[in-house]
Order: structure tokens, then C-alpha cells, then sequence
């Protein structure tokens, strides 16, 4: 019981292979919203095979409630496979576009930030710059704490994606 | 024309054929505009198409036919409101597992998200509550989708399936071919059980001396009615079922418990509180059934045989999860297993004193109609006949003193406990299984739910019988506001019934009065000479409850004790 107690609430990112049709994200952020599962990520795109589509969903919760999503969403037809791919044996990136307030008088010292994170300015004016970066979440929270003095005006975030390293697949096989 | 053969049809004739390919015999449905296509085709079609009153009634048949044959049940509806009438009854047969396929029509497809007249996103109301759906684009893929779509809602854990077609994909011409063979990558249910699980199961079922059957819907869905059987005699264990399970074993054998949780007997929910082994087949412990969760079998170790794998460890912790097939995984497990003599005497002895201390019973003496009696004697009068229930009181009474012997002969609404379904259910039983009594034991509230079928099934000639638990009140509802809000009787006393008698003849049916406890038995004895249609109109005593009764959110043995019930 101590043992289990110990292992709330983890963040598990689940790469779900599903159908390229439409209504398939809608049937799954349904069975999200239906049983009450706490979705932190939804990231979907088309894969090297043009009729399946990838999804990258994060979502933290304890083992049961992990089993549950998973077997859920394997009980849904479209879904081809769900994988739960730990942190150690994957890669994963989120992209983030960040506004942030600057003009002449703190301009440079935003860009020595942005080069140490090896960030990008995308778009430049008087009064802003866009900043695009990718990375971890860490990072990208990292990057987000030290802009926000600046005055963040705007910001997005995809979410992230991943995949398992190596020539491990998470093909579909069943 | 066999399947192989290509011919030219239009997308309405494509779909009445490949119904056929399926084996339908009969729609439950209701016309309108954009399924006019489909309606002219089966003018000409060999089809039974059974005109209901209103769309639920339609799904509530298809259930009741599927539920009583075991084959799956069909209905149709038209777009936007004929799609959304159905929703109740796509709903009730998803909680079930029933095996279903919903056709509705849909406006052309270049009108289709314009908000075009009786336009309804159906296939997006309904994810929640289908096994899958599908919106037909192309005229090309229908043959392929209806036949997934049979395929689907039967097979694995089974369930409703909707397929949604457009006015324009009804009328275009397409090379009309049903497919023979099926491939969908992502749906691969299991049938037969793990070995290595299986053989866990046996060790821990050799070892058990306080073991409980547990049985649900699934066991009657897998037809494992009679392995269920052997094992249990095998062990000598006792046998408990849901709602949804009765019927897997007959209640008249020694070794059976009836049902148990909320309304289960005392004996069932003690042998299970005490139980050191649950075998559960086909069963979801559901939160009617386990009551607290903590202080459900806790110290039995757990046997859970499902074709769900979601529902292994759903609510409870299982020690050996089986995902299958019942019937294929119990006939695995008894041949494997080693039973010289079975350990369970002095269990057996216990349970015997607990039927004997704490039978299920009611108030017999006097002369009041009570209707627990009224069931009985149907029970008694009609030993061989299928009962469907509405929802409430009456439900529970049918569930206490109707003893199912046979699998698809009790048909009620568990998952969703939709009332006004008994009837429609009775209907498509009947239709279903023309030979046999089908009965649909009733409340007053309940069959004013669904009361216009009273056409359908004039009209149609499907002679079903209506036993009306007539108590005046909502009376499940006014149970819970007797026991636990102080007698406030807040809008569940139904003072403005009609006549049910003059309701059923005015349809057409017959109508039967019966305010005595004398006149029981003629009236149904009355009732199943009767060639029509027939509604009963039982005046009960009013104030009856359910009993044993353990209340919502407590352990299954902490039964309330009132007014010397118990
Ligand atoms: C469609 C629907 N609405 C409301 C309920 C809530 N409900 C459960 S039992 C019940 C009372 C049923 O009354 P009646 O049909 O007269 O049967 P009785 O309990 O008196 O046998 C109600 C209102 C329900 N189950 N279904």
C-alpha cells in the first residue's frame, strides 16, 4: 500500500496510433472528457504512412488510472495501438512561440538569453520580438521564467511530441 | 446472387440487400424524409418492418428482440429528431451490451454542417454511447461499413453500432458487392483465455473452501449458461447473479443465492462478505451491486473472467484476470481442473442457515393485493415465458420472485435503468420469439413512458402481456423518500392515472381489472388465453417496498431495518 502511495500521480506519455479519419480526435478527447481523465498534452499528426496518424497525449494520474486510459482507449475501433513510452527510452519536444515586450533599451539582453538557450528570434518590432524555441517542457518553462520580467504578451505551446529511441517501433501490430 | 457478383443498385437497395446477407428479418423503425429512399425499398423487401410509435421504442424493440434471440437487433429512424429519439435507447443497449445496429437517415452530404432542415450531428451526439458509428461520404463504402458495423455490435464485448446515410448516398447508383471477409486492423477481440491465467484460476479454486459464483450479463451474452452449471456443481459452490445475469443459472437450484447487492437477498451478499474465493464471469461490479467498494468480498481472493479488458481491474482489485470468452475459457478451466471432492460442506451448511434465517419474503397474511403475491403467481402461472421489467419497484419484485431458469428469458434495463423500456423490450422479445408468453411487469410510471406502443403492437398483432404494479405512486422514488427524506412524497404520488383498461381497449388490446388478491390468478390465466395484447391493472397496496434493501453507499451487509422488515 506505502509502495503504491508512493507511485500518485506520475505523468505518463502515452503514443497512441490511430485511423487518419475524421472524428477519431473527437472520439478520444470524448473519452477523456466523459471519465473525467486529466489530459496535460494533445498532439496529433499524420505519420509516414498517410493513412494513420499519430497521437502524443500526456496525461498524469496513478497506475489504475493510467491502466484505465490505456485500456479505454484501445477499446475504441479507430485506435490501432496505445504505448506508454517511459522518459528514459524516449525523446521527446514541445515548440513554444513566445511575445515578449522589448525595445532598445532591453533588447540585447533578451537576445543573450534567447542565443543560451539557443532559441531563435523569429519577428522583430519596436515594441516586441517573437522568440520560437524547442526542447523539453523544462526548458521551455526555464526560457518562459526568465522572459517573464520582460513582460510576456503572448505565448504558445504545442504540446509535446515523442518517440521511443532507437530501432524500437511503436508500429501497430495486433 | 452470391455475395461475389457485382450489380448495379442504388445506395438504398445496397442496404436492404446487405441486411439480408446479415440475416435481418425485421426493423423496428419510422419513416421520414431523407430515409424515403430506404423506405421505398422496402416496400419490396421480405423484410418485417414494424412501424413503432416513437423512435425509442424502436431501439427499446431492436434491444428486446436481440436480448431474447441473441442475434442482433435493427432499427431505423429518420434524420434530426428521428435520430435523437433513438439516443435513449442507444444508450440503454450500450450500457448493456447488446448487440444493435442503429440506422439513421442524414441529410445530403453538401448540406451536411449548414444547420440544413432536421439536421442533427448524430454521429457526434452518440460517440459516448456507441460501440463505434460511422457517417457514410460515399455511396461506395456502404456494403463495407454495414458489414463492420454487424460485425462490430456483435462480437467481443457487444454493443450498438450507428450508421448514419445521407439522402444523396441512398440514391446514387453504385457496383453493389458485399464484401465476404472483414479486416480492421485495430479490432482483434480475444476469445480465448491465457493458459498460464487459467491454470492460476484452477490453483486457486482447488485451494478454496468458501468460494461464490458471481455471475453477470456477460455469461448469458457467451451462452455459458451451462458450464456455468457444471462448475458449480462440480464445486458445490454457491451461485450468485446480477440483474443482468439471471438466467445463467436456474434460481430454482439449491445451490443458487438469487441476486445480489442493493436489493439482494441476505444470504447472497453474506456468502459473499464472507467468501474467500469470488469467481466472477461476465460481471462489472457494478456500484449497485458492491455497494462500498473497501468492504466488498474482502477477504476473498478474486477470479475475473470478462471479454472486456477494460473492465479487469476497473472497480476492484483482481488476483487472476482472464480476458475471453466465458463460455471457451469455463469449458478450458473445468477440464483442467482438480476436483476429487468438493470442499465446500460446511459452507454449504452456513449458507443453508442464513436461507433459512432470512428467506425473502414480504407480508402475506390478509386479503391486501401485494405485489410481491402478484408476481409470484406469475412466476408459478407462466414458468416458461419471457419477462421483461420496466424500472423501479417493479423491477426488483420481478427480479426477487420471478425464478429465471432459462438465459434470455428475464430482460430488463440494468446499466441505464431507462423506464418506459419494458414494454417496446417485450414487443421486440415477442417478435423475436413468437411461441413464446412474454410478459412486461410494470409500474403505473413506467408504461406511461412508452404507452403509445400500445398501437404498434395492436396494429402488428404481437399479443404481448402487461402486468401493471399499479401503487398510484413513482414508487421506487417514494421508497427513498419514505427511508431517507422523512416521508416528503415530493412529486412521485401520481394522482391523475387514467383507466389503464380503457387505455388498452381503446387502442384496440384488452383490459383487465383486478383490485383483489382472489382475482390474481384468473386474471393472468385470463390474460394468456387471450390471443390480444393485455393490460392488468394490479391495484396494489400503495405504500409496498423493496426489501431486502442495503442503502446506496453502504456494505452490502448493512441492510436497512425498518418497520420490522428487513
Ligand atoms: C427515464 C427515467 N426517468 C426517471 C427515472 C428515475 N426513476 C427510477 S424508478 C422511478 C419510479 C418508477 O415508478 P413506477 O414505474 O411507477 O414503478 P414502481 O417503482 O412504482 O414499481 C423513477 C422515477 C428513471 N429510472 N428513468
Amino acid at each position: 500500500m506505502a509502495e503504491e502511495a508512493g507511485k500518485a500521480l506520475n505523468s505518463h506519455t502515452l503514443s497512441v496510433l490511430v485511423e487518419n479519419k475524421p472524428g477519431v480526435l473527437t472520439r478520444v478527447a470524448s473519452l477523456y472528457a466523459r471519465r473525467g481523465y486529466n489530459i496535460d498534452s494533445l498532439t496529433v499528426g499524420v505519420t509516414e504512412n498517410p493513412t494513420i496518424s499519430r497521437m502524443t497525449i500526456v496525461v498524469h494520474g496513478d497506475e489504475n488510472v493510467i491502466e484505465q486510459v490505456t485500456k479505454q482507449l484501445n477499446k475504441l475501433i479507430d485506435v490501432i495501438k496505445v504505448v506508454d513510452i517511459s522518459p528514459q527510452e524516449s525523446v521527446d519536444r514541445e515548440l513554444a512561440l513566445i511575445k515578449v515586450s522589448a525595445d532598445a533599451s532591453n533588447r540585447s539582453e533578451i537576445i543573450q538569453i534567447v542565443d543560451i538557450f539557443r532559441a531563435k528570434i523569429i519577428d522583430v518590432s519596436p515594441k516586441s520580438l517573437i522568440i520560437e524555441t524547442t526542447g523539453s517542457g523544462d526548458k521551455i518553462d526555464a526560457l518562459e521564467e526568465l522572459m517573464r520580467p520582460f513582460g510576456i504578451k503572448e505565448m504558445v505551446r504545442t504540446g509535446k511530441v515523442a518517440l521511443v529511441r532507437g530501432v524500437k517501433l511503436t508500429q501497430f501490430d495486433k | 446472387m452470391s455475395a461475389k457478383e457485382s450489380e448495379r443498385f442504388s445506395g438504398a437497395k445496397s442496404l436492404i440487400k446487405s441486411l439480408e446477407y446479415e440475416g435481418v428479418d425485421t426493423i423496428f423503425g419510422y419513416p421520414g424524409g431523407v430515409v424515403l429512399p430506404i423506405y421505398d425499398e422496402l416496400f419490396d423487401s421480405d423484410i418485417r418492418h414494424i412501424l413503432v410509435r416513437h423512435e425509442q421504442a424502436a431501439a427499446h424493440a431492436a434491444d428486446g428482440y436481440a436480448r431474447a434471440t441473441g442475434r442482433t437487433g435493427v432499427c431505423l429512424a429518420t434524420s434530426g429528431p428521428g435520430a435523437t429519439n433513438l439516443v435513449t435507447g442507444i444508450a440503454n443497449a450500450y450500457m448493456d451490451s447488446v448487440p444493435m445496429v442503429a440506422l439513421t437517415g442524414q441529410v445530403a452530404t453538401n448540406l451536411i454542417g449548414n444547420d440544413a432542415f432536421q439536421e442533427a450531428d448524430i454521429t457526434g451526439i452518440t460517440i459516448p454511447i456507441t460501440k463505434n458509428n460511422y457517417l457514410i461520404k460515399d455511396a461506395k463504402e456502404l456494403p463495407r461499413i454495414i458489414k463492420e458495423a454487424f460485425y462490430i455490435a456483435s462480437t467481443g464485448r457487444p454493443g450498438p453500432v450507428l450508421v448514419d446515410i445521407p439522402k444523396d448516398v441512398s440514391t446514387s447508383i453504385i457496383n453493389y458487392e458485399y464484401p465476404e471477409t472483414i479486416e480492421i486492423k485495430s479490432y482483434k477481440p480475444t476469445f480465448a483465455g491465457h493458459p498460464k491465467q487459467i491454470k492460476k484460476a484452477c490453483e486457486l479454486i482447488e485451494k478454496a473452501e468458501r468460494p461464490v459464483l458471481y455471475i453477470g450479463g456477460g455469461a448469458i451474452i457467451s451462452g455459458a449458461h451451462d458450464e456455468i452449471f457444471s462448475l458449480a456443481e462440480l464445486l458445490m459452490a454457491p451461485v450468485t447473479t446480477t440483474l443482468m445475469g439471471k438466467g445463467a443459472f436456474p434460481e430454482d437450484h439449491p445451490l443458487s443465492l438469487g441476486m445480489l447487492g442493493m436489493h439482494g437477498t441476505r444470504y447472497a451478499n453474506y456468502a459473499i462478505i464472507d467468501s474467500d474465493l469470488l469467481i466472477a464471469i461476465g460481471a462489472r461490479f457494478d456500484d449497485r451491486v458492491t455497494g462500498k467498494i473497501e468492504s466488498f468480498a474482502p477477504n476473498a481472493k478474486v477470479i475475473h473472467i470478462d471479454i472486456d479488458p477494460a473492465e479487469l481491474g476497473k472497480n476492484v482489485k483482481v488476483d487472476v484476470p482472464i480476458v475471453g470468452d466465458a463460455k471457451m475459457i469455463l469449458k478450458k478451466l473445468i477440464s483442467t481442473l482438480k476436483i476429487k471432492l468438493p470442499r465446500t460442506q460446511e459452507w454449504m451448511r452456513k449458507i443453508e442457515t442464513w436461507k433459512k434465517e432470512f428467506p425473502l419474503d414480504y407480508e402475506v397474511s390478509g386479503k391486501d393485493l401485494r405485489p410481491q403475491y402478484i408476481v409470484q403467481q406469475l412466476n408459478e402461472l407462466c414458468s416458461d415465458g419471457i419477462f421483461c421489467t420496466e424500472v423501479g419497484q417493479n423491477q426488483m419484485w420481478a427480479a426477487h420472485y420471478i425464478r429465471t431458469k432459462k438465459p434470455r428469458t428475464f430482460i430488463s434495463s440494468g446499466g441505464l435503468g431507462t423506464m418506459g423500456y419494458g414494454f417496446p423490450a417485450a414487443m421486440g422479445a415477442k417478435v423475436g420469439c413468437p411461441d413464446k408468453d412474454v410478459w412486461d411487469i410494470a409500474g403505473d410510471g413506467s408504461i406511461q413512458m412508452n404507452i403509445q406502443e400500445l398501437a404498434t403492437v395492436v396494429e402488428n398483432d404481437i399479443p404481448v402481456k402487461v402486468a401493471i404494479l399499479n401503487n398510484m405512486y413513482l414508487g421506487m422514488v417514494r421508497q427513498w423518500q419514505e427511508l431517507f427524506y422523512n416521508r416528503r412524497y415530493s412529486f412521485t404520488n401520481m394522482k391523475g392515472q387514467p383507466n389503464f383498461v380503457k387505455v388498452a381497449e381503446a387502442y384496440g388490446a384488452e383490459g383487465i381489472e383486478v383490485t383483489k388478491k382472489s382475482e390474481v390468478r384468473d386474471a393472468i390465466k385470463k390474460a394468456l388465453k387471450s390471443d390480444k395484447p393485455v393490460f392488468i391493472d394490479f391495484k396494489v397496496t400503495r405504500e409496498e417496498n423493496v426489501f431486502p434493501m442495503v442503502p446506496a453507499g453502504a456494505a452490502i451487509n448493512e441492510f436497512v431495518e425498518y418497520g420490522g422488515f428487513r
